[in-house]
């Protein structure tokens, strides 16, 4: 698992853990991340795609700092590098300077779905990723850091809160600021439903399946708040499956209150959020452009496309 | 092969901290006794409440001292009159002529005090209402204000005249909403959130790289005060549907304000005007050569229609034949963006320049900026790692944001890191503003200043840089070699207790005696990698 490699490269290697007799497994790969775990290392690298990304969020949560090496067939996951090479300068960059880092989605097909002929990738947690040092020479001053923007954002849908109506919050740390804000606890992979009451808001169904969301939402007024989740910019479709169709019509799209933070936005291109509802209707019918909240009263409009 | 280039280092410290006490610069002679027993002692025709009671605690240097360390800051620098300075897109990096330097420092400019009466600074005055209507012409709008001082000023003073015009009839409360586009300059929608409104911001489309009618189409309702729009924007794209856009905006009672910042390539080409553009500014110290200076003096031009003109900035320039003077009884106006009238010195620059060239000299100016523009585009696509995203095949005006995406992903230098890398030639690079759309940018302007070996010398300093990112990446990532500061932690700017805007500021943040040395020292920002 990379001994070879470094004694090549010129870095003394330390082997731990004994090697599988066949093939290895997902139980090897998370025996071997308890076991780094247990060493207290300042960075965890590993090279494989979303299932080993997968093994490995499960063991070691936020616990470490993990970046992986893009090296499987599946790579939905935010957590690795844009390439081999890449992975290894922003790991010795970490690793000589420190820096900042940040909570990346870990996406991996789920099996069930999957035989069941549903091919969406589910959100299964989050890993710690280093964020790509920047060496600055600007002409701007600094931009504001995620977390500033998050609480923007924060500050302006509770702003547009309206009293009495049912607010459906997605999975993501964006959406996640905006519970804070509210002083509800939040799924970070999961979806939670809260009420807008006069007496302020109240958490009604946490970690939420798609039965759940829809008693909680009842007759109305009906808010969505996602966020898009993974690299791709899927707004719908990624880890947000307990959000049914039925939910998003009754929202409408008076009632969809897509939010993101300018990097993040940023980080497309140019290129469109995506829509994947599991109902090809509805997808058409999302299609155009989203007003999509960004900060305190700034919104930025992006198409949206089916995926 | 690039020259040879080392930087200067000095390790100057701040002239305050040269100070000797007792050192002069100038020995006046004492004043004859005739006139002491005439004159008594002029200070005491000073009103009582404007005297000082202790001295200003000026630095006390000798001539030799005072012209050595300025000579020695020149050194630590880099501008136009020192490098190829096409690195710093969308701030068009053009020559100031030294000849303008002159005619500001003579007396008859610099002695001039904004409270004269005004039949003792007709010059002045006419050189603003001659380059008012200069940038009239240019423009094509009706009346133009030189009074904000800088780009970003203009944009505000634009932002606050379509207020007014929404107040004047009675539609402010309803229109709170103002749009702009991703890739236009940040201080628009900076200019429109302090001004109260909400900002509607339009990504570009990933084909052409602007944004779409479509998407303004969707953005645009009753609650549209205005659009503030940029173009070309900085990617140097053209929008030449801008005419629609204006259309639209128009259509639901809103304002269209122009960002001309990005002027240098459309000038005697097409004006704010013939878009159907209520609003427009200039900076002069970009297209119009006033000095850059690291961060001002500079000076901003609004343009307006007729409709606009009762919101111009209070006082304006007004002729009555061969007189000019300063009309205050504006009822309307939207007050003072700056005090007094104007950067009078940057305003004399920029009229003599547009003077020296004329009419067919702008258009030049523009069509060589362009024909340079394209020329490096050109070079710098044959460079291995750099591509210049959006907008395939259509050519760019001015400027063109590149991206170093694929020598990235090949080989982990980040276009940041070339830039620090091309210190060690003597040049820089701009990359863009944040956050980063196009990934791994590099934005070049040319200008029209720069020869074409200029451009070539530029071009083999990126092409060494960008060969070595995949040769020898070691040496970026450790660059620079020839220059000074290394890298600098940029949180330290966040930091209240590690800066000063002054140095009364930072002897009053730090309690440190200037003489004695006491108090918290100040560490050096740079870190040696």
């Amino acid at each position: 698992m990379g001994a070879d490699c470094a004694s090549v490269a010129g870095f003394p290697a330390t082997i731990v853990g004994e090697p599988p007799a066949d093939a290895t497994t997902a139980a090897d790969t998370r025996a071997l991340a308890a076991v780094i775990m247990g060493l207290r290392v300042d960075l965890l690298l590993f090279a494989g795609g979303d299932g080993t990304a997968r093994d490995i969020a499960a063991v070691v949560g936020d616990g470490a700092v993990v970046l992986g090496i893009p090296a499987g067939v599946k790579l939905q996951s935010a957590v690795f590098a844009t390439s081999p090479v890449a992975a290894g300068c922003l790991a010795a960059g970490y690793l000589a300077a420190g820096g900042r880092v940040q909570e990346r989605e870990v996406l991996d097909l789920d099996e069930g779905a999957y035989r069941m002929g549903e091919v969406a990738p589910r959100l299964f947690g989050y890993l710690r990723v280093p964020e790509a040092a920047q060496v600055q020479a600007r002409k701007a001053p600094s931009p504001r850091s995620d977390a500033a923007a998050a609480a923007a954002i924060a500050a302006d849908v509770i702003e547009g809160m309206v009293i009495g109506g049912r607010y459906v919050l997605g999975p993501g740390t964006t959406v996640r600021s905006v519970a804070d804000a509210l002083g509800l606890a939040k799924t970070l992979v999961g979806v939670d439903v809260a009420e807008a009451t006069p007496a302020g808001p109240r958490l009604i169904a946490a970690d939420a399946g798609e039965r759940q969301v829809r008693e909680a939402v009842g007759a109305g007024p009906v808010f969505i708040v996602v966020t898009p989740i993974g690299g791709q910019g899927f707004l719908f479709g990624r880890g947000n499956q307990p959000i049914s169709p039925g939910v998003i019509r009754l929202a409408g799209r008076a009632g969809l209150i897509a939010v993101a933070t300018p990097a993040k936005l940023a980080a497309l291109g140019g290129r469109p959020l995506l829509m994947d509802t599991g109902d090809s209707d509805l997808d058409g019918e999302l299609t155009g452009f989203l007003a999509v909240t960004t900060g305190y009263r700034e919104r930025a409009i992006v198409r949206a496309e089916p995926a | 092969m690039p020259r040879r280039f080392h930087q200067a280092s000095w390790d100057e410290p701040v002239i305050f901290e040269l100070s000797t006490p007792g050192a002069r610069g100038i020995l006046l002679p004492e004043v004859e006794l005739g006139i002491t027993e005439r004159v008594g002692n002029p200070a005491d025709a000073l009103p009582g409440g404007i005297r000082r009671t202790t001295p200003p605690a000026l630095p006390e240097l000798a001539q030799l001292q005072v012209v050595r360390h300025y000579a020695r800051l020149s050194q630590e620098n880099l501008g136009v009159d020192l490098n190829i300075d096409v690195g710093q897109g969308t701030c068009t990096m053009k020559y100031s002529p030294k000849v303008n330097d002159q005619l500001v420092r003579s007396p008859r400019l610099a002695d001039l005090h904004p409270l004269q009466v005004e039949s003792s600074v007709q010059g002045v005055l006419e050189v603003i209402w001659r380059l008012e209507q200069l940038l009239r012409e240019i423009s094509g709008m009706d009346r133009v204000t030189l009074q904000p001082g800088a780009g970003s000023a203009a944009i505000w003073a634009n932002v606050s005249m379509i207020r007014a015009y929404h107040r004047s009839r009675g539609d402010a409360d309803r229109r709170d909403e103002i749009i702009t586009t991703m890739f236009s300059h940040p201080s628009n929608p900076a200019c429109a959130k302090t001004a109260g409104y909400r900002v509607i911001t339009l990504m570009p489309d990933p084909e052409t790289g602007r944004a779409s009618l479509e998407a303004l189409r969707s953005a645009v309702s009753e609650r549209t005060a205005g659009l503030l729009i940029t173009n070309p924007e900085d990617t140097g794209i053209y929008n030449d549907e801008i005419d629609r856009f204006v259309d639209v905006v128009h259509g639901v009672g809103g304002l269209a304000a122009y960002d001309q910042a990005n002027a240098n390539g459309i000038l005697g080409i097409t004006r704010a005007r013939d878009a159907g553009f209520d609003l427009c500014h200039f900076n002069l110290h970009k297209t119009f050569s006033t000095p850059h200076g690291s961060g001002g003096p500079a000076a901003g031009a609004c343009g307006v229609t007729e409709a606009l003109a009762p919101f111009l900035p209070a006082p304006t320039v007004e002729r009555d034949g061969d007189r000019f003077f300063l009309d205050h009884d504006r009822p309307s106006t939207i007050g003072k963006v700056r005090p007094w009238y104007g950067v009078a010195p940057n305003l004399v620059r920029a009229y003599a320049w547009i003077m020296s060239l004329g009419a067919e000299g702008l258009r030049a100016v523009a069509e060589t900026a362009v024909l340079n523009n394209n020329y490096l585009q050109q070079q710098v696509l044959g460079i291995t790692g750099v591509s210049a995203p959006y907008a395939a095949g259509r050519r760019r005006i001015e400027q063109v944001r590149y991206s170093w995406e694929q020598l990235y992903l090949e080989t982990g230098i980040h276009s940041e890191e070339l830039g620090v890398r091309m210190a060690d030639f003597g040049a820089h690079y701009w990359t863009s503003h944040h956050p980063y759309v196009v990934p791994e940018p590099m934005t070049l302007e040319p200008t029209e200043s720069y020869s074409r070996a200029d451009l070539d010398e530029f071009v083999a300093m990126l092409r060494t840089v960008a060969a070595e990112a995949y040769s020898d990446p070691e040496k970026i990532r450790t660059a620079p070699h020839n220059s000074t500061i290394h890298l600098i932690d940029h949180d330290w700017f966040d930091d209240p207790d590690r800066w000063a805007p002054t140095w009364r500021a930072y002897r009053r943040k730090h309690h440190t005696d200037s003489e004695s040395g006491s108090g918290t020292e100040v560490e050096l920002a740079a870190v040696d990698a």
